[in-house]
Order: C-alpha cells, then structure tokens, then sequence
C-alpha cells in the first residue's frame, strides 16, 4: 500500500501532548509512521486544523432496538434521503439514519470510531450485521448486563469472580466490548411492570440492590482487566431529583484503575436535575460536577439535548413507559429474557418547554464546570440529546459564549433562574475540544492500545483534516464558521486511507470491529458450569450452542485479549 | 450422522432444538420437531437444475445461462419487482436489496399480504413486545387473537406459552390462563381456559370493549358486543388485569379480517392501556421463518421494513402503492424476480395474470405455483439444510440456520450476487 503524506497540518494530539503545531503526519499501511514512503500521496492541508479521527464513546447505531426505532418511523426516514451516489448507497432517516446513512454522516464530520451503547447479549448477532453495514468506522458494543440473572445471583453471593466469570464468558460469546449497565435491577424489575427509584431499593426476587450490582460489576472488571471500565446508564433517568441517585452512585465508586476511570457515567445531563416533579425541575449541574471534580476515578459524558425533533432509544424499559405516559404519542418496548429491556419513543425538545430548556443548559453546563476535559466528555447520547449530525452545535456553544447568549433570546425566559449556564464564562479552546471528542474518547474506553486516538508513530492512521484555521478564527466570535467547519472534513482518513472528501464518502469501507476476550483459569470457565448450562437448559428459548455470535458475522475483529486475576 | 440443536427453517417459532439424522445428501430423521418441520427436512422434492420455459414445456439450462438471462431481463425492465426473500436467509435478503437499489426496482417481501397491515399499525402506535422467553419465564396469561398455534406454529405452546416450564412458573399448565379469541372453533380453542367467540368482522368491536372496561368504563358495555357476552367481556377484562405478566399473540385473523391495520392498533392499543395496570405485552405471530429477517434487513439498509421503491433513486416507502399487489394489479411491473415465496399460490388472480404475462424469474429450491407463471427457475440449497445464514425469529431473536451437509445447489446470495454483478458491470 502506497502512503500519504499531509503536510503543513495544524495538528493537536493530545494523547501524544502536540497541542497545536504545524507539522506533517506521514503514513504507510495504515498506520502513522515517521517518514511517508517514496511516491506516496500529499494532502496540503494549508494550516487548517488537522485531529485524530473522532471516537464517539457512546451512541446508538446498531441492534434491534435502533432498527425498531427505524421500522417504527418511516415519518423519520423521510425527513433525512440521499439518492446512490458513487460508492455510497441509498440513505434514510434524520435521528434513526439507516445504518450506511450512520456511516457516511460520522464519517464526513471525521468520526472514525463509534462504541454502540447498548447491545443485548441474546440479539447480539443482529448488532454485528449492522456493524458490516457500517462500513466507515470501526465499531465496539457495549454490552448489558443490567438484568443478567446469573450476575445477580452472583451479586447475592457476594462472588465477584463468579460475576467476572459470567462477563467474561459472555463478552467472548457475544463478542462484546464492555460491561454496560443501564437502569441496573430496574429492567429485571420491569419484567413485572415496576422500577428501581433508589439504588438501595431490592430487586424483586433477586434480592439485590442497585448499588451492589454496581459496585460488584466495578470490582468484577477490573478482575478481568477489560479495557473500558464499567459504562453505567444511572438509576433513574430523566426523573426530577435524581441528582441525589447520581451523587450516591458516584459516592459508590473506588478508584481501582491507575490508567483509566472505574466507572463510566453515560450521558450525565439526564441524571442531574433537582426538584420534585417537572413544575419544579432545576439544574443540578454544580452538585455533579463538583462530585466529578473531586473523583479522578469517574468520567461522564455529557448527554447534550438539543431543540428539536428526535428519537428517544434505551435498554432502560421502565423510563420509555414514563416518558410515553408523558408524551402519549408512539411508544415501543422490547424486554429480553434473562437479560435486559429496552424501550423507544418519539420526542420533540422545544424552546417553548421550560423543561426541555433546563436540560439543555444541564449539558453544557457539566462541560463547562467539568475542569478536567479528559472527564468530561461530548455526547448527545445519539439520537437520545439530539442526533449525532449535531455534534457542532454543541462545540461551537462549548466554544462561545457569545452563542450561548444568542441562544438564551430564543428560549424560555424563566430557564435563566433554574440554571447556572449564563454565568459562566469558560469557552473552551480547541485542545480541549479535541480532548473532549477524541483523545478522551480513546483512553477512556482502553483503545488507546491499539492505536486509538493519537497520530503519534505507530498509530491507527484515522486522522479528521477541518475546514477551519485555528490562526485565523476566533471561535468565540465566529461560531458559525465553527460549526460548519465540523459538520463536514476535508478529508478523513481511516487506516491510511482517505475515505471521505468535502461531505463525499469515496471509497467502500472496510471496518474492524473491536471486542474483548478475558482469558479466565478453567474453574471459571461458565461454558463448563452445571448451573450456567442450566439457565439455557430451562429458561433462554434459544439452546447454548446456538447462542455464541459464529467468527462469520465479524469480517475483520480485533481481538483485545486480558489474562484475568482470578 | 446425528447433528444436535438445529435451527429449523420451517416457521417464525425458529426452533432450535432439533435433532437431525444426515445421510450423506439426506436427511433421513428429525427428533423434537413437529409435523410441519419433519416434512421441511424429511420431504424435500428438489428442482434438479435451473430451467426455461419453451412454447410447451420446459428446458434444462445452465446455471450461468439462467443467471445471465435473469440479469438481462431485469436490466431490460422499466418497472422491475424483487418479490419474496421471506424464505431465505439475511445474507441473501441484504444482496437483493442492493440488487434492487442498483436496479431502480421495487423490493417486497412477503409482509405486504401478511402482517404489512400490523406494520403499520406499529408504525402508528409502537409495539410493547419482549422475546418469546419472557412469556415463557412469566406469563400468567395468554390471550391467542385470530391465531392457531396448534395448526400454524404447533411448537409455539409448548416451547414459548401453555405447556412450557418458566422461572416464575413451575407448572405452567396449571398455572398459566389461556385466552383464545376467534371466530371459529380452532385445536387451539379447545385448550383454552377462556374462548372468545367474536362474530367475524367484529375484532376491532370487541378490543373496544375490552379498552373501555380497562379504562373503567363497565356502564356502557351493551349486553353484547359481536357474538360476545357483556359478562365474559368482564371476566377476559377481570382476568388481563389481575395478570402479572399478559401477554397477546395474534394473528392473521385480527390482521387480515376487516379493520386490518386498525385492528392492530386497537390491540396494541388496549395492550398499552393493560400496561398502565400491570405488564402486558403484545406479539404477531410471524408465519415464514425468515419474514420478519427480510423486514429486518431492508430496514437498516433502506429505512422501511417492505414495499421500498428505489425509482426515484432514493428509498422511497407507500404501502398501498409501491406494495407488490398493488404494482402488479395495475400492470405497472414489466419484470418480476420472485426469491424464496409464492405469490402464484398467494397472490390475487389478476396479479397472478400480470406475472405470467410479464417475465418472471423464480430462484427456489422447489416447484411451485409460480413455477406455473415463469420463464425462468434457479434452483438453489435450502437455507437449514443445505445452505446456512442469518435469521429472525418471530420475536427479533437473531440465530444462524446451519448447513448440515454439502449439496450440490449454490444458496441463494451466491446466485444472486452473480445476478448483481452483471447488472452492476452494465449499470456502470
């Protein structure tokens, strides 16, 4: 394979500590190297702003609950079609986009690497065909275990390394990235209709709580060394006053982990209100970033909404019926067996709703109180906030805090008494915005192993090269310009090649997709435990053998392999 | 040799428990399967080579002159129809789409005169569901709508419902309620704790009834609604909300009798409203093994579950009109590839006229009817038995179908993709 050669790039890496400087990125056979090969390509990128390839470390693409959120929306697939174009086939859908229209739209804003929030072990094998669809970015499942009845069990006797022993034969099973728990205990719960609203409340039958769920599955992971740390949807989402479940879990977490977090806290603004129904709902963004502050061991991400319409897609079960109580318009949910739920509906955030403007403010407001970026990082919790394509906006707010106030004109007045958004005055450079959409990304989920990230040589070579000079833009004054800037690359490069140019994929993608095998000593080893055989045996309606997602369905895996301490 | 835990590629139940006795290129026993999935596995009559039609009759042709003439005579059309893909596996399913994206062709599968109408019902309400294992760990009550398990699904009770063992339920006979709402006497009524006999045509009344008891509303019952008694509207009512864990299944009597798609959302509807008491959940009963993978897949490709239209270059979805019955009744489709189905056996007469009138390609292990209406037949393996892929259960459940022994038929996705090569190598 040829190389490529960028020269008179403005490039931050922070992982590699380059935080803008005009330099040249060489690459051969997909990696970066020191010096490009003879005859290889040369991009100019003329100063403009050159980053790693963007990760997203949490969003929702791929599986059976996000194609339910297209079949259920043919309104959505039509308000977002392409025609075939050269290489690049149909697309449908603005928040559920169909999984090429996923593809091509993080690609031509340079996203290279895209984590796939929930992924149900039992329907695993429909997330990974939609991987293959997916052809731009290399992609990880996180995988849940939020309702997993081994776990519990194991969580009742107190048996970390069976519960370690039941993640590790199930990530390799379902080739899975990551330990995800989303509503822990309240999606078994909902198997009756019910919920969890503290995380000392007992599971029905089970007789554990939340927060030892919690708390075994932070200590079970790190037991095996997985890359990523436990990625947790909190207890009780989107309900006024959580903030006090959220200062309790995050109390709950020890700092086990000297490379990384010990807990993933996923899309934080919809854990952070106070108040005690919606009439009273106020921003509890202080209180959470304040507890963030004082936790090295904890990262979140920011879980932005923004106006507009979208689609609202989660394992959490329970709170899609909340939320379809509320809205009463379409409302899907799809309990799994032994495992999980998940639930979907429609939803519109309005200018004109209080509410919706308080958590609008939430988001930004983690982001800027966050001081570290590197624990805070920028999500929509996609097509939950808002759809990915929306990425920009939030960085030029992030960046601008003359945005900020434009756009306090444009929402509900009252907002500015329940919120602390308009005082604050950080706007946020471009290092940081790199931390906080990939460099931050990568360490945070483990991948910076394998090449993740960086542009340091030796690296993955998926670079993202913005239409944006940071010489010569002040993005505090020109967030328009920001925006457009991210919403379309000149070029993004993955493994070495250029994929997309100006807003036009070029080639066919060949992505990997990244999953976890925990090497565990034979008495560990759940395929060969009587009463783990005896779950399949009398309560999964699908037998052992056929449970396992076949080599077939992952074209290109890689394989990030851990020896287990068990 | 004894092959265990085989998926069976028979019906939407995707049971995966069989055991099958191969012979070198036979199937010669089928433990733990029904009647219907012995004689999937057991009487397999295969077309012998692919085969054109002559003035009288039929000749044998190769299979690289079958897959060149198909191409030609899609590449010809104006208005081609890629009809089916229910009975084929996802790999296969996902090659045709892009077959039908290159072609500016209609893509359908069989929904589109099976549950089409609940799809849209989904699409106007949503769909509380959960996996057959759910029922089965812990529902207390089943209510079959317009369904006969015994004689469609016959594994259905006695993996997923009535007679299976669950966490919650130890012995489930006993304690699981059994609903059937039908118009008829079926096997499956004869086992139910509670059969509901509905005047036909008067589904949608009834679920009204039932809605408005659940709401509170027992004053304006009449004394009867559509055959049924105001006091068993009561007692199904009473039964559904002292469940701890409902769960409706139905059919293609509430989905095809009238009302269709309203029927739907009146039952996903009253499911809804069920679930402001206590669980409830909702779920057809999806006939071919594999429809439910072809909504599947032309969903995460094109946006729509069936009936995408790719004539305007992008995917453009309007039951009513871009579904297959209606192209073909107004004589608009001027080539039809027919995979893995049977609209000659399905399909009304005058759609069945306009195939055997236009040129028609069928790629299908066995005879059929349509066979009646082609130009063309390709035979190929059988997704279970010969040929392996993906498939979705009636629940969204993914498993891979295996191939028990090497045939001597190429699958599906390879013919087809041999198809699309052409037709991409001349579309350029």
């Amino acid at each position: 394979m040829a190389g490529l050669h960028i020269k008179n790039a403005f490039v931050i890496d922070p992982l590699s500590g380059v935080k803008g400087e005009i330099m040249d990125i060489s690459i051969r056979d997909g990696k970066i190297v020191e010096d490009a090969p003879p005859g290889a390509e040369i991009i100019d990128a003329a100063g403009c702003l050159t980053l790693p390839g963007g990760i997203d470390s949490h969003s929702h693409v791929c599986g059976t609950k996000v194609n339910f959120g297209r079949y259920m929306s043919p309104e959505d697939m039509r308000a977002g079609r392409t025609a075939r174009k050269g290489v690049m086939h149909v697309t449908s859908g603005y928040s559920v986009p169909t999984t090429f229209g996923n593809s091509y739209r993080y690609s031509t804003m340079g996203y290279t690497t895209i984590l796939e929030g929930a992924m149900a072990p039992l329907e695993a094998r429909h997330t990974h065909e939609e991987f293959t669809a997916t052809p731009h970015q290399d992609m990880l499942a996180n995988t849940l275990f939020d309702g997993n009845w081994s776990i519990m069990e194991a969580v009742k006797e107190k048996d970390d390394k069976r519960a370690a022993a039941v993640v590790a034969w199930t990530l390799s099973a379902v080739k899975g990235f990551a330990i995800k728990l989303t509503n822990p205990g309240g999606t078994e719960a909902w198997g009756w209709g019910e919920d969890m609203s503290s995380i000392h409340d007992q599971v029905p039958n089970f007789g554990v709580t939340p927060a030892e769920i919690i708390s075994t599955m932070i200590r079970a992971n790190e037991l095996l060394h997985l890359p990523h740390s436990v990625h947790l949807h909190c207890n009780n989402l989107g309900v006024p006053g959580n903030y006090r479940t959220t200062l309790e879990t995050i109390d709950l977490v020890p700092d086990l982990n000297k490379d990384r977090q010990s807990l993933y806290l996923t899309h934080a603004q919809f854990h952070s209100y106070g108040g005690t129904t919606w009439r009273d709902i106020c921003s509890k963004s202080e209180e959470i970033a304040r507890a963030v502050n004082n936790k090295p061991q904890v990262v979140m991400d920011m879980g932005q909404i923004l106006f507009g319409r979208t689609t609202t897609m989660t394992a959490d079960g329970p709170m899609e019926f909340k939320l379809y109580m509320l809205h009463h318009n379409k409302w899907s949910n799809h309990d799994v067996e032994l495992e999980t739920g998940s639930g979907i509906i429609p939803v519109y955030y309005g200018r004109k709703s209080l509410v919706n403007c308080v958590m609008w403010s939430i988001g930004l407001e983690l982001a800027l109180l966050t001081k570290n970026p590197w624990q805070c990082l920028l999500s929509t919790d996609s097509p939950n906030g808002a759809p990915f394509v929306k990425y920009p906006e939030i960085i030029a707010l992030l960046m601008s805090r003359k945005f900020r106030d434009s756009e306090r004109k444009m929402i509900d007045p009252r907002t500015e008494h329940l919120v602390p958004l308009f005082a604050l005055d950080r706007e946020m450079d471009w290092y940081e915005i790199a931390v906080m959409t990939r460099a931050a990304q990568a360490k945070a989920l483990g991948i910076t192993r394998i090449g993740k990230g960086q542009l340091s040589p030796g690296a993955e070579a998926d670079v993202a090269i913005y239409p944006l000079r940071p010489d010569e833009i002040d993005p505090s004054a020109d967030y328009q310009q920001v925006m457009a800037g991210f919403s379309r690359t000149l070029f993004t490069i993955k493994r070495g090649r250029v994929v997309a140019r100006d807003g036009v994929v070029v080639v066919e993608g060949a992505n990997s997709t990244i999953w976890t095998k925990a090497n565990v000593p034979p008495a560990y080893d759940m395929g060969a435990d009587p009463e783990f055989t005896r779950k399949f045996e009398q309560y999964y309606t699908v037998r052992m053998s056929n449970y396992p997602v076949q080599d077939v369905y992952l074209p290109r895996g890689v394989r990030i392999e851990t020896e287990a301490s068990l | 040799m004894k092959i265990e835990d085989v998926v069976c590629s028979f019906c939407g139940c995707l049971c995966d428990d069989l055991v099958v006795e191969v012979d070198g290129k036979k199937v010669v026993n089928v433990e733990n399967g029904c009647t219907l999935a012995n004689e999937k596995f057991m009487g397999d009559h295969r077309l012998e080579t692919p085969i054109r039609r002559t003035g009288n009759g039929w000749e044998k042709i190769s299979y690289e002159e079958a897959i060149a003439e198909t191409a030609a005579i899609l590449l010809d059309a104006d208005r081609p129809l890629l009809y089916g893909w229910s009975g084929t596996f996802g790999e296969a399913q996902s090659v045709g789409v892009h077959l039908a994206e290159i072609l500016g062709a209609v893509i359908d599968n069989t929904s589109t005169v099976c549950h089409g109408p609940s799809i849209l019902a989904i699409q106007e309400v949503g769909h509380p569901g959960c996996t057959l294992g759910q029922v089965r760990n812990r529902a207390d009550v089943v209510v079959y709508w317009g369904a006969n398990p015994i004689d469609a699904h016959p594994r259905h009770m006695s993996r997923y419902t009535t007679y299976c063992d669950g966490f919650f339920l130890k012995d489930a006979f006993k304690d699981r309620k059994v609903i059937v709402v039908d118009v008829r006497e079926t096997e499956s009524s004869n086992v139910a704790d509670e059969f509901v006999r509905v005047n036909p045509g008067g589904d949608y009344a009834v679920l009204s009834a039932l809605r408005a008891i659940v709401r509170g509303k027992r004053d304006i019952i009449p004394p009867n609604v559509e055959g049924v008694s105001r006091e068993q509207l009561f007692r199904v009512a009473d039964i559904c909300i002292a469940a701890k864990f409902g769960a409706i299944f139905f059919g293609l009597g509430l989905t095809m009798s009238p009302g269709k798609n309203k029927n739907i959302r009146n039952a996903i509807e009253l499911t809804q409203e069920l679930s402001r008491h206590t669980k409830f959940t909702i779920s057809p009963m999806r006939g071919h093994w594999n429809v439910y993978g072809s909504n599947e897949v032309f969903t995460w490709i094109t946006g729509y579950p069936y009936a995408v239209d790719f004539a305007r270059g992008i995917a453009f979805y309007n039951p009513g009109e871009t579904t297959s019955v209606d192209i073909l009744r107004r004589g608009e489709c001027d080539a039809c590839l027919v995979v893995a189905s049977d609209p000659g056996a399905h399909f009304p007469r005058a759609c069945a006229e306009h195939l055997a009138r236009i040129p028609t390609v069928q790629i299908d292990p066995h005879v059929n009817v349509t066979t009646h209406l082609a130009r063309i037949q390709i035979p190929v393996g059988v997704a279970g038995i010969d040929a392996e892929g993906t498939a979705y259960r009636m629940d969204g459940v993914p498993l891979r179908t295996r191939r028990l022994y090497k045939g001597d038929y190429p699958d599906d996705q390879e013919v087809l993709r041999k198809i699309y090569e052409i037709v991409r190598e001349a579309k350029g």
